[in-house]
């Protein structure tokens, strides 16, 4: 291997590995704050890519019935539980917040579609419809099993991602999309072509991880998140609802899946189960954090986007192989190394 | 007077049942009109729609086709075939949309002594029974149509990258036999995933490789993938891919960096542009003007054509077959089949049809064109 290629692929694997950093911080977050392995979140990514490029045809994005049928469920749900509790003041709030919140993008793209729109235009569009999805399932699935344990959880979720890739199938169709790039210049560094592309992508992952970090440091609700992460009784204990703060994890992880989507659908194809994939090399990256340290799960993510351009040179057949096979030592590592899991010893 | 007009009703209703069945040939066709396999079920229907409109009836006597849905389950499938030989005495079936269920279905033809048509590409256990054929070119043929021009055109050296997935064998398996032939060398294999979000590095290594071309074994809207990635990496040589890819989403998805790509295909892709010599051009034709009559819409698959090429098949052995027995006896089902595997040199639309009870597929080089993509328009490469 010449060092061209070595470089060519490096470049390659980092863009990838960015890709992965958005999504295995969302997976970190969502752990973190809810107990929840939340498997179907590379699927938001995909959905993502798939409703930008419904935008860019001038069609109507499948997304929209997905999200008014989500919507429509919790809502349901949560007017029953407050009939239940005999709590009619709650109702307005509850129509508010489930029904009519999550309809605003809807309806947007309901008139919005089928015109010709700017580029940033069609990508906040996208991102604002994919955002109401992972707080709607949280309420739906996850809210009435909240104090299951880890591994229920985890069930629950994979079997939500078989149904969330069945309703895609549905509403985007069998065939890939690929969205017009962002742009078509590359700089030369080094001699080697880099297009603006990979830039961008490095450049959302650093910013985004940034921001995120500021909003833990800076902001009451980060600091409450930050709160439920390490102790959820004791952040109950001085007043900090656990359902909001879920929520605001399913939304902050969910603006990260959205614009890795966005970054990403230029570079590939994507199609309706493409964001399972993503989703799991994301995960070893989480892996690689424990679940629970930020920065070493960024490295982690972008250690699996190298290896995986690196692995694709050597042995492409054995690509998966080589980059899922990178778990093992991790977890023997792991295990060592804490000794005991933590999480269910307290309960 | 009682008595002869009690026999005059009955001779009369013997007359009107017997007739119809004793006159019609029926059809059973059974096709995927629901479910994963509904993508190509549902162009299989409107093909065999359009061959019942082009012709409905054989010797004089009309052509009666039933068609069940099978929801892409091959269970199913072998149900509806029972169901149409035991409850609709079908003296022929054709089907399915999926190489499984069509499987299942010949099993039940052979079961119950009925002659079938395949219209997908299945593999048939050798026996001494036989009573099905299959219509579509088999796969090893689609690659060695490619590999032929390839040696055409000069080609020592090819890089192969496709799937790594049953297809991406299959296609390497062709190029490895045109490498067993000794008629190139294979310099690199490399596959990647559908789900896969570049192919960067097995395209560095292929191209490191420098061989005379390179073959794409991907299939559909991800097939492009490698030749964007080729693209971005500077290659300017020859590619070339299999039918896989004749594929709308292809030509969207792949757009300049396709451009080029020579694929082989059945010659009804390309009917309008083949010369009026060609035997595919007549029937094609005919067939697309059926078609535009029957479902409104114009044809530009290749699944709907071997339902019509299913039909002209079993046309022209019932017209031989009806000389010799009554449509709905066993013997005549026995002589259709033998008349199926005696057909010979019957031009359709993907191929010349040559049946011999020794195999279940009648075709040959010739039914397949090389075609190349030329400003987002499959155009055909004598």
């Amino acid at each position: 291997m010449s060092s061209d290629i070595a470089a060519i692929l490096a470049i390659d694997g980092i863009a990838s590995g960015a890709i992965y950093v958005l999504i295995a911080i969302g997976f970190v977050l969502i752990f973190a704050v809810t107990r929840v392995i939340f498997v179907p979140f590379g699927d938001i990514s995909a959905f993502t890519a798939l409703t930008l490029a419904a935008l860019e045809t001038q069609r109507l994005p499948g997304t929209m019935g997905l999200v008014a049928m989500l919507a429509a469920m919790a809502t349901l749900m949560q007017l029953t539980a407050d009939i239940r509790a005999s709590d009619l003041k709650a109702i307005p709030s509850t129509l508010f917040f489930y029904l009519v919140v999550p309809l605003v993008p809807v309806a947007l793209m309901w008139f919005a579609a089928g015109s010709v729109m700017s580029m940033p235009v069609r990508m906040g569009l996208s991102l604002l419809l994919v955002l109401p999805i992972a707080p709607l399932l949280d309420r739906i699935v996850f809210r009435p099993i909240a104090d299951a344990s880890v591994l229920l959880l985890l069930t629950v979720s994979m079997a939500l991602h078989f149904a969330l890739v069945g309703l895609g199938l549905m509403f985007f169709g069998p065939e890939g999309v690929r969205t017009q790039p962002l742009t078509d210049a590359s700089w030369e560094i080094a001699g080697m072509q880099v297009s603006l592309q990979t830039f961008l992508i490095v450049g959302s992952a650093v910013v985004f991880s940034t921001l995120l970090y500021a909003f833990f440091e800076l902001t009451l609700t980060g600091k409450a998140l930050r709160a439920t992460a390490v102790n959820r009784t004791g952040a109950r204990l001085v007043g900090i609802r656990p359902a909001y703060t879920g929520t605001m994890a399913y939304v902050l992880a969910s603006i990260l899946a959205g614009i890795s989507g966005i970054l990403i659908s230029p570079v590939t194809t994507i199609f309706y189960d493409s964001g399972f994939l993503f989703g799991l090399r994301a995960f070893v990256g989480a892996i690689i954090g424990a679940m629970v340290n930020y920065p070493v799960t960024a490295l982690g993510a972008l250690l699996v986007g190298v290896l995986e351009s690196f692995a694709s040179f050597w042995s492409s057949a054995f690509k998966e192989v080589i980059v899922f096979s990178l778990l093992l030592p991790v977890l023997l590592w792991r295990s060592l190394s804490v000794g005991e899991v933590e999480d269910e010893a307290e309960e | 007077m009682k008595t002869s007009l009690r026999t005059l009703v009955a001779v009369a209703g013997t007359l009107l049942s017997g007739l119809p069945a004793h006159a019609d040939i029926t059809v059973g066709f059974v096709t995927a009109l629901s479910g994963p396999g509904a993508s190509i079920g549902i162009p299989y229907g409107k093909g065999i729609a359009a061959a019942f409109d082009y012709i409905s009836s054989v010797s004089g006597e009309k052509i009666k086709l039933i068609q069940l849905d099978d929801g892409s389950d091959p269970s199913t499938a072998a149900r509806n075939a029972r169901k149409l030989v035991e409850e609709e005495k079908v003296d022929i079936l054709i089907g399915t949309a999926q190489a499984p269920a069509s499987i299942a279905m010949m099993a039940v033809s052979a079961e119950l002594k009925v002659p079938m048509i395949s219209v997908s590409p299945v593999v048939v256990p050798p026996t001494t029974d036989r009573w099905g054929v299959a219509v579509p070119q088999l796969p090893s043929l689609m690659f060695k149509a490619v590999t032929d021009r390839m040696v055409k055109d000069g080609i020592k050296t090819v890089g192969y990258i496709g799937f790594s997935d049953a297809w991406g064998d299959l296609v390497y398996s062709g190029a490895k036999a045109a490498e067993d032939r000794g008629e190139m060398k294979v310099v690199a294999n490399e596959r990647y995933a559908r789900t896969d979000t570049s192919v960067t590095g097995q395209v560095l290594k292929i191209v490191a490789a420098k061989p005379d071309a390179i073959m794409n074994g991907g299939s559909a809207t991800q097939g492009a993938l490698p030749l964007l990635a080729l693209t971005e990496r500077g290659y300017k040589g020859k590619i070339y891919g299999t039918p896989a890819l004749l594929n709308a989403d292809f030509i969207r998805v792949g757009g300049k960096s396709a451009e080029g790509i020579l694929v082989s295909a059945g010659p009804v892709i390309v009917a309008e542009q083949l010369p009026d010599s060609h035997f595919s051009k007549k029937p094609s034709m005919a067939f697309r003007a059926s078609y535009q009559k029957v479902n409104g819409s114009e044809t530009t698959d290749g699944f709907s054509a071997y339902s019509f090429d299913a039909w002209l098949i079993f046309v022209d052995s019932a017209k031989r077959a009806m000389a010799k027995a009554k449509p709905g006896t066993p013997e005549f089902r026995t002589v259709l089949k033998d008349e199926i595997f005696a057909t010979k040199e019957l031009a359709g639309v993907h191929a010349i049809y040559n049946f011999k009870p020794d195999s279940a597929y009648g075709v040959d080089e010739r039914s397949l064109v090389l075609v190349r993509l030329t400003n987002g328009v499959w155009r055909y490469e004598p």
